[in-house]
Parts: structure tokens; C-alpha cells; sequence
């Protein structure tokens, strides 16, 4: 199955309760498939930046086979109301 | 985790059919089949022996992907310029056996003192949040940034 922005999203409010997610998908601007993705979970509490991003690898470790490039932005839900104000 | 060692066993098998290549000007330790467990340990002493090391698409002279320059500028930018920066296009085992040893996706790949830091993202978020300027203190690198806020 390709993936898609819509797969991505949908994985990640399934398995890391993500309250709010981005996806952006940036392959036009690349060779190959590309996304960059704004994740916001309370399962980012209290865990340091690498964590995160790990949990989301995890999460996404069959599509990312297919990716070629992958951005990523971990906020738990109190970053992301904070961010929201500036 | 059965599948990341199954996908290198065969990754190794099928590698160990071609011809060894070399890498010109480089260290041995590039031409082994890094997703053996020899392989793997070629690249804990990578890591090791220096105190920046980076993995990237390209040189720092000449990046050949955004994510790679961006981890180059953001070293630059703090000063860091004595650093080990590794070419995965030049060598697929390298590209694929420090994956495999970091358990991580993509490259670039960022390590302080043989502990793995994160790609482009991490270090773009530790140089904004200040973050990185103490990460690099505790390796004794003084960041140029602290030198540039005092003239100001």
C-alpha cells in the first residue's frame, strides 16, 4: 500500500493518541516521498526530544521504509496551546 | 526487532557477493560490511573516536541534501568545525549499516561522544532551544554563539 499523508495521520491518532497532527506532504519538492509531520500527544510528556521521535519511528517503522525523507515535530499538548499564542 | 536482523542477515548474505569496495582516502573501517556484528562494532568505534561525529549525505564542504547541510550550518554557526563527518553516498554499507546501529531511519545522523543524538530535526530544536550550546558545553566546546551574544 502507498503511503499516503492520510495513512500517516491516521496511524499516528491510532497508536500515539495524537490530538493534533500535520501532514505535509513535501514530495513534490523531492525526488521521492517525502512528509513532514507535526505530532502533538500527551504520550510527549516528560520525555526528552529523542524519545519522541523514536515513539514516532516506531510507530511509522513500515512507512518509513517507503520514505525517502521524513520530517518531524513532537509537542506535547501544552507546547502546542503555547506555540498556538505566539 | 526480528525483522531489522533478518533484513540485515540477508542484507549481508547478498553483500557478501560483491566485491569489497574501497574507500579512497578514507579508513578501513568503511570498506567492512558494517551491518555484520564486526561491522557494527566498526562503527561504535566510529563514533567513539571522536567527539562529533556525523553521518550525512555529501561533505561538510559540499552537502548533497537540505537535512545534511542543515546539521553543517548549525555546527558552523556554533563554531564546531573539528568534527568527523562520514559520506554515506560514498559507501551503501555505511548508509545502511549505521541505521541499523542507531535504530534510525534516516540520515543525517548526529552522535556527541559516541551517543546518539538525533538527525537534523533534534539539532535544529536543541540549537533554538539553547539546548545545544550546553549539550556542546558538557563536551568542552565553548559554542561561538556565547562569544557572539557578549559583543553584542
Amino acid at each position: 500500500m502507498a503511503v499516503t499523508a492520510d495513512l500517516i495521520r491516521e496511524k499516528l491518532i491510532s497508536e500515539l493518541a495524537a490530538v493534533h497532527v500535520e501532514v505535509e506532504d513535501t514530495s513534490p519538492n523531492r525526488c521521492a516521498a517525502s512528509f513532514k509531520v507535526l505530532i502533538v500527544s500527551p504520550q510527549f510528556e516528560g520525555k526528552p526530544l529523542l524519545q519522541r521521535h523514536r515513539l514516532v519511528n516506531t510507530c511509522l517503522a513500515n512507512e518509513l521504509k517507503e520514505i525517502h525523507a521524513f520530517e518531524q515535530k513532537t509537542l506535547t499538548p501544552e507546547q502546542w496551546e503555547k506555540q498556538k499564542q505566539q | 526487532m526480528n525483522s531489522v536482523f533478518g533484513a540485515a542477515a540477508r542484507s549481508v548474505r547478498a553483500l557478501s557477493a560483491l566485491p569489497r569496495l574501497t574507500q579512497p582516502g578514507g579508513g578501513a573501517a568503511c570498506s567492512r560490511l558494517l551491518c555484520s556484528a564486526e561491522g557494527q562494532k566498526s562503527l561504535e568505534e566510529m563514533v567513539k573516536k571522536d567527539k562529533v561525529v556525523v553521518f550525512m549525505k555529501g561533505t561538510p564542504a559540499q552537502p548533497m541534501c537540505g537535512f545534511s547541510n542543515a546539521v553543517v550550518q548549525i555546527l558552523r554557526m556554533h563554531g564546531v568545525d573539528n568534527y568527523a563527518a562520514y559520506n554515506v553516498l560514498d559507501d551503501q554499507d555505511l548508509r545502511q549499516g549505521v541505521k541499523t546501529f542507531s535504530n534510525w531511519p534516516t540520515i543525517p545522523q548526529v552522535f556527541f561522544n559516541g551517543e546518539f543524538v538525533g538527525g537534523c530535526d533534534i539539532l535544529l530544536q536543541m540549537h533554538q532551544s539553547g539546548d545545544l550550546v550546553e549539550e556542546l558545553e558538557k563536551l568542552g566546546i565553548r559554542s561561538a554563539l556565547l562569544d557572539a551574544e557578549k559583543e553584542q
